[in-house]
Order: C-alpha cells, then sequence, then structure tokens
C-alpha cells in the first residue's frame, strides 16, 4: 500500500436487516490522514456502515477494503490495526479506567504494555482519576477513556461512532483537539456526528440518509453542490405581522424546502432558486420585515437534503 | 503472531484476569458461591439428623420361639419400631411394603431359636423401604447395635458363652427399592453435585449475556480475541469458585455432620474438574442461545429440574422408566453422583469410576464444541 492509497475504498455497500434495506448501495473513499466526518440523521445507516467496515456486520453484497485489507475476508488483521469507538459505551463500568486499559493492552499482546499504558493515560489526562472506576465517570471522562482505549494499540485507522453525543461543549472541544492531534500524527479518522460545528472541524463530510450517500467533499464543496439559495427575514419591527405569522404563511408555498425560525429571524430556501423567488415575491415586498439574501449553512444543506431524500424514499421502498 | 491459530496465553490470561477483577467487585455473586452450599447443606443436613422414631414394621414369624419373641419386643423397646401386626406369609409382607404400609418386615425364619441356642448364628431377614434413606437408616443402625445384646437377657446358663463375642444371629438387611442408597450419607456427596450444577450454570450463562447487555459484547468482538479464549476465559475463574464449594461442602459435611469419607480426596478433587469444567460449558452453550439475562436464567433452570430429578438425586436411578434412564445418562449429573457417592462412601478407587469420568468427559468436549461453533463473531 502505497502513502496515497485510501485507508478507506468501498463500493456497492448494501445490508439490509429482516428486508429492510439500511445500507444501500454505499460507495466511499476515506483518503488516508484525514478526518472524515460522517453526518446523517438517526437511523440513516451510519452505525451499520462503520460495523461493516470493521468486519462485524457481513454485508449483503459490495466489497471493499479499510487499509487495504478486504473487508470481506481479511477481517481479523483489519480488526488489529482499527481503534473502533462504539456509540454506547462499551468498556467495563466495573473496572477502573486502568484495569480496562490494561485489559485491552493484554488482548493486543503490546510490547512493553506498561509504559504504553501510561503514556496514554498521560496524553488523555486520564492518570489522576486512573484508579476510578468507569461506572462512576461523567460521559465526557468515560469517551475520554473510551478513546484512550481505542488508540492504546496504535491503529492507523479511528472509526469513532458519535462520541461526543450528550457531553458538555468543553469536553467536546478537547475531544476535538484531540482528533486533530492524531491525525497530525497520521491516523485516519472516520468519525460520525449531528453536531454542525464538529462538521466543520473535518477535513471532508459524507452525509448519509437512509442508507444512501447523499454528498461528499469539504463542507464548501459539499454547500456548493447543493445549489441552494436562501433568504434571511428580520421582523421591522413596524407592521402587524410577525415572524411566526409569516413562516405560516410561507408554508408549503412551492419552491420554499426550507423554512426555519432563527431567534427574531426567518431562514429561508430552496433548490430552485426561479421558483423560489416566485413565492416570495409578495413577502419581499411587504415592510413589516427585512428581507436579505444569504449564503446557505452547512444545516440548511442538510435539512434540504433530508426533506428531499424522504421523498425519494417514501416513492421507492415499500 | 497468533492471529489465526489456537489460543494464545497473553489474550486467555487478560480474560481471566478480567474476569477475576469483575467477580472480586460483584459481591452478590460471591456470596452467593459460598453461601448457597452452606444453606443447602445445613437444610438437608438437618433432614438426615431428624432421626426418625416409631417407624412400622411387620413380623413374619416363622419360628415362634422364644429367641424371636424377645427380639421382636427389644426392637419396640427402642422406640425406632413399631410393630404393626403379625403377618402369615411373605405375600402378605411383601404387599404391606408396596403399600407403603410398613418401612421394615422382619423374618423371623423356621428354627431361629434353636439354631441361636446352637450357636449356629442364623440370619435374620430384615427387609426396609429404602426410598427415603434418611428416614430408615437412623433405624437400622440401631438395629445393628441391638443385634449384639437384644438377647444377652436371654441367654444364660450354658448359652452365655455366646454372649458379647459376636452377635448370636446374622442381620441381614435387605434395602428395597433404592438399592443404591445404601446409607445415610448418600444425600450430602449428592448435594455437591447438586450445588455445583445449579450455581455453575447460571453464573456462565450469564457472564456472556452480562457483556451483550451491556453492551461491551460489541468491544469483545471487536478485538482479536478468539472463541476459545472468551469461553476458556470466562470458565477458569468460575473453576475455582467450583472448587471453593466443593471445599465448603466436604468440609462441612466432614465437621459438622460427620460424613465419613472413606475414598481419596486427591481423586475426588481431580474427577471434580472434569464435571465443573462440563457444567461451565453447558452454561456457556446458553449464554450463547439467550439474548438477556432473563432468557439465560430460564434456560438454567429449564436444565436444572431434570438435573435433579433424573440424575438418581431425587429419585433412585434404577427404579426409574428406562427412558428416564436415559435421559439421566446424558446429564453430568447423573455421572458426577456415582463418581462422588462411589469415592466418598464406597471408597472406590480410580477403575471403578474411570467409565463415569470418561462419560463426563465426552459430555464435556461435545457441549465445548457447540459452544465455540455458536459464539459469534459477528453481530449479524
Ligand atoms: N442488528 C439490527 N437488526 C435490525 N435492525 C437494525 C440492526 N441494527 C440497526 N438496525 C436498524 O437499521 C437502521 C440504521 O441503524 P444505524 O446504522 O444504527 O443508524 P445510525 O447509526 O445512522 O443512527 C435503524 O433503523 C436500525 O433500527
Ligand atoms: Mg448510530
Amino acid at each position: 500500500m502505497t502513502a496515497a492509497a485510501p485507508a478507506i475504498a468501498v463500493e456497492g455497500l448494501s445490508k439490509s436487516f429482516g428486508g429492510r434495506t439500511v445500507v444501500d448501495a454505499l460507495s466511499l473513499t476515506v483518503p488516508a490522514g484525514k478526518i472524515m466526518g460522517f453526518l446523517g440523521p438517526n437511523g440513516s445507516g451510519k452505525t451499520t456502515t462503520i460495523r461493516l467496515l470493521c468486519g462485524l456486520l457481513t454485508p449483503d453484497s459490495g466489497r471493499g477494503t479499510c487499509l487495504g485489507l478486504d473487508i470481506l475476508t481479511q477481517s481479523p488483521e483489519i480488526r488489529r490495526q482499527i481503534g473502533y469507538m462504539t456509540q454506547k459505551f462499551s468498556f467495563y463500568e466495573d473496572l477502573s479506567i486502568v484495569e480496562n486499559l490494561d485489559f485491552v493492552s493484554r488482548v493486543f499482546d503490546l510490547a512493553d504494555r506498561k509504559r504504553k499504558v501510561a503514556a496514554t493515560l498521560e496524553r488523555l489526562g486520564l492518570a489522576d482519576r486512573r484508579d476510578q472506576l468507569a461506572g462512576q465517570l461523567s460521559g465526557g471522562w468515560k469517551q475520554r477513556l473510551a478513546l484512550a482505549a481505542c488508540i492504546l494499540h496504535e491503529p492507523r485507522l479511528l472509526l469513532l461512532d458519535e462520541p461526543t453525543a450528550g457531553v458538555d461543549p468543553k469536553a467536546r472541544r478537547e475531544f476535538w483537539e484531540q482528533i486533530h492531534a492524531l491525525a497530525a500524527d497520521g491516523l485516519t479518522v472516520l468519525v460520525s456526528t449531528h453536531y454542525m460545528d464538529e462538521a466543520e472541524r473535518c477535513h471532508e463530510i459524507a452525509y448519509l440518509a437512509y442508507g444512501r450517500l447523499l454528498a461528499r467533499g469539504t463542507v464548501a464543496e459539499v454547500i456548493a453542490a447543493a445549489g441552494l439559495t436562501t433568504f434571511t427575514a428580520q421582523d421591522s419591527g413596524t407592521g402587524a405581522m410577525r415572524i411566526a405569522d409569516l413562516a405560516r404563511a410561507l408554508a408549503g408555498l412551492p419552491g420554499l424546502d426550507l423554512v426555519a425560525p432563527f431567534g427574531s429571524a426567518l431562514h429561508v430556501g430552496g433548490g430552485d432558486a426561479a421558483l423560489l423567488r416566485h413565492s416570495l415575491a409578495p413577502f419581499l415586498a411587504n415592510p413589516d420585515f427585512v428581507w436579505r439574501e444569504d449564503a446557505p449553512t452547512l444545516e440548511d444543506v442538510f435539512i434540504h437534503l433530508m426533506g428531499r431524500s424522504t421523498d425519494n424514499f417514501a416513492g421507492g421502498a415499500r | 503472531m497468533t492471529i489465526r491459530f489456537g489460543a494464545s496465553a497473553h489474550r486467555l490470561w487478560a480474560m481471566i484476569l478480567k474476569e477475576f477483577i469483575q467477580m472480586r467487585r460483584d459481591r452478590l455473586t460471591f456470596a452467593m458461591m459460598v453461601g448457597i452450599p452452606l444453606i443447602q447443606l445445613i437444610l438437608f443436613g438437618f433432614a438426615i439428623n431428624s432421626d426418625p422414631r416409631h417407624l412400622p414394621m411387620a413380623v413374619l414369624d416363622s419360628d415362634r420361639g422364644p429367641f424371636g419373641r424377645a427380639l421382636v419386643a427389644s426392637m419396640q423397646t427402642s422406640r425406632y419400631f413399631d410393630l404393626v401386626r403379625f403377618v402369615a406369609s411373605e405375600d402378605e409382607a411383601d404387599a404391606l411394603l408396596a403399600e407403603g404400609k410398613v418401612q421394615f418386615v422382619v423374618s423371623i425364619p423356621v428354627d431361629f431359636s434353636r439354631r441361636v441356642a446352637r450357636g449356629e448364628r442364623p440370619a435374620l431377614l430384615v427387609e426396609a423401604d429404602a426410598t427415603d434413606p434418611a428416614a430408615t437408616l437412623g433405624a437400622l443402625g440401631a438395629l445393628e447395635t441391638m443385634a449384639r445384646t437384644a438377647l444377652d437377657r436371654d441367654l444364660t446358663g450354658s448359652l452365655a458363652g455366646l454372649k458379647a463375642s459376636a452377635p448370636p444371629f446374622e442381620l441381614r438387611i435387605h434395602r428395597r427399592y433404592n438399592q443404591e442408597a445404601d446409607t445415610q450419607y448418600n444425600v450430602v456427596p449428592g448435594l455437591m453435585g447438586v450445588v455445583l450444577t445449579m450455581t455453575l450454570v447460571i453464573m456462565t450463562a450469564l457472564a456472556v449475556t452480562r457483556e451483550r447487555e451491556r453492551g461491551t459484547m460489541e468491544n469483545l468482538l471487536v478485538m482479536p480475541l478468539r472463541p476459545i479464549e472468551v469461553m476458556l476465559g470466562k470458565i477458569a475463574p468460575y473453576v475455582v469458585v467450583g472448587y471453593i464449594q466443593v471445599a465448603v461442602i466436604v468440609i462441612t459435611a466432614r465437621l459438622v455432620f460427620a460424613v465419613p469419607i472413606v475414598g481419596s480426596l486427591w481423586l475426588l478433587t481431580l474427577t471434580s474438574v472434569v464435571f465443573i469444567a462440563a457444567n461451565l460449558a453447558i452454561g456457556f452453550t446458553f449464554s450463547t442461545v439467550a439474548k438477556n439475562q432473563t432468557q439465560a436464567m430460564q434456560l438454567s433452570f429449564f436444565f436444572f429440574l431434570p438435573s435433579i430429578l433424573l440424575s438418581g438425586f431425587m429419585f433412585p436411578f434404577r427404579g426409574m422408566p428406562l427412558w428416564a434412564q436415559y435421559l439421566g445418562e446424558i446429564l453430568p449429573l447423573t455421572h458426577f453422583l456415582r463418581v462422588v457417592r462411589g469415592i466418598m462412601l464406597k471408597g472406590n478407587g480410580p477403575g471403578e469410576i474411570a467409565a463415569e469420568v470418561a462419560a463426563l468427559a465426552v459430555i464435556l468436549l461435545v457441549v465445548s464444541v457447540v459452544a465455540v461453533r455458536r459464539y459469534r463473531q459477528t453481530l449479524d
């Protein structure tokens, strides 16, 4: 494998449970050394995809490689070289931090085991709490322990499944600093998340909905590819109509794919610029509001994509 | 590197250590390990000690001589035996015994008194309903001591020489319905097998389902652990638990209830490991089938019930219908009962128990293969 070879390259990966397709002909390439954000609504198949990558699930069809190893036939070798952090905390709550790490280090038969455990504790700031039971840690510390256990054996690829769900903002930021530090050391990271700010911290993002990959690229690329036009309406404070009334009036008009209140403002947008302008025309003239055309955010794009794929999904399956 | 081949020592050791730490932190399990055998033994121990009196007896007196009458009289004074009636024939006696109207039939043979007087030591046949060995054996024990002295008062004059040296007649005890239960202590070694079956199967059945329920299984699967390592790692600590239980039972049986241990403790220790491992492998298999801890418990009880009923612990094995005996033969407890009773009570050596230990080993092997094959390495 050369340096330029992708860390993950899968093609046409599909998986269904009881006749319901959860991952649908997914093709994805993750370049080595990059942080790839994996986004999508709940139930869109992120966890399932990650499990397919590390051989915890067998795909119904499709093929691909992880670190140059075949995901269908070489999953034991893949598992030795990746760190998988599960969505639900999956270390032992009745073991202390250091006991958990000792267990992992023994399973991997790490050379210089003690020193590596100590270094990892130090690196993630867990040294002071090494003897605390994992079950007594708060969410943020638990996630640090999980990350520590995942990087102990010096994997080349990290698969992190919603590592910061339910973690406070400060712990989240620190966690991301760790992830960036690891990427700087040359690790490839695939991290699923629901947070937009986290998506923007990734080198690239992939957006999944209903098992299908709907967008991929840098944040700017994904936003540009969506071709969204958006406006923000601010209440001018003069007329009788309020923002809530405007939202009600706009709902369901042709061309308006998203209508979302943000504090005292209303954010609207659509994929078809001409149709959007046509529907908005009467309101743009309304002096009760101050209108401004602006750049769509990543969140706009995702909501827009999700709305579109629901239609496809409802029309296609079942 | 041992990615593909066999079990590796360090991974196995990692599992064992982890299990030991978890076991140490789980106080309830720890209490259960020592508590259950003690409680069971004490409950059953009191049953052994209850030493019931006034057991119904029928007498078939074909002699009608003085010594026979004297013997029956002294049996009654011992208060262990209550004479229900004299019977005229063996058939009548058999019927009474079968119906459970009497617990003992004493047959005094023709010419009993004359032959005692001649010093010929005639046989006195006592048939006992041994369905409940604990109930009859106090009485039979009393009878044996009584045999030496029962006739002392009647052996006077020229017969005085027959006293004390040896009993003036030979006491022949026939146990009916339960030939195997030849000692009142039968229940204690049996209890050892029952306690081990109950606790060990449940413990391993829960050990793996717990990992699944807590979500730690996903992590265990993604790490380079092989099924055999997980299984052995889960089983090994409980072998120690099994031995703690064996020790608790043997020591309590010896010190509190004075159960004799005729055979070799070393042999018992050695053979127990096969039985302990077989139970643990069964528990592990259950845990690969069960979806959650409740199901694991149910499966364990489902297994426990026939073990108690068909192994010869509850009912005499040879007294069961043939189909039940066949079923019993595939239960580890059946074979272990024979081994442990053989060693503790009859003083059996390696040769006599080899077949039973081999049967246990076969069960262990078959169950282990099933367990390892059933253990899924994916979440599919
Ligand atoms: N083992 C399974 N059996 C049946 N359905 C499953 C299983 N795992 C996941 N699913 C279903 O597949 C869908 C996708 O789940 P998942 O991959 O966990 O999504 P995400 O991680 O994006 O939230 C969900 O609807 C979930 O209920
Ligand atoms: Mg998920």
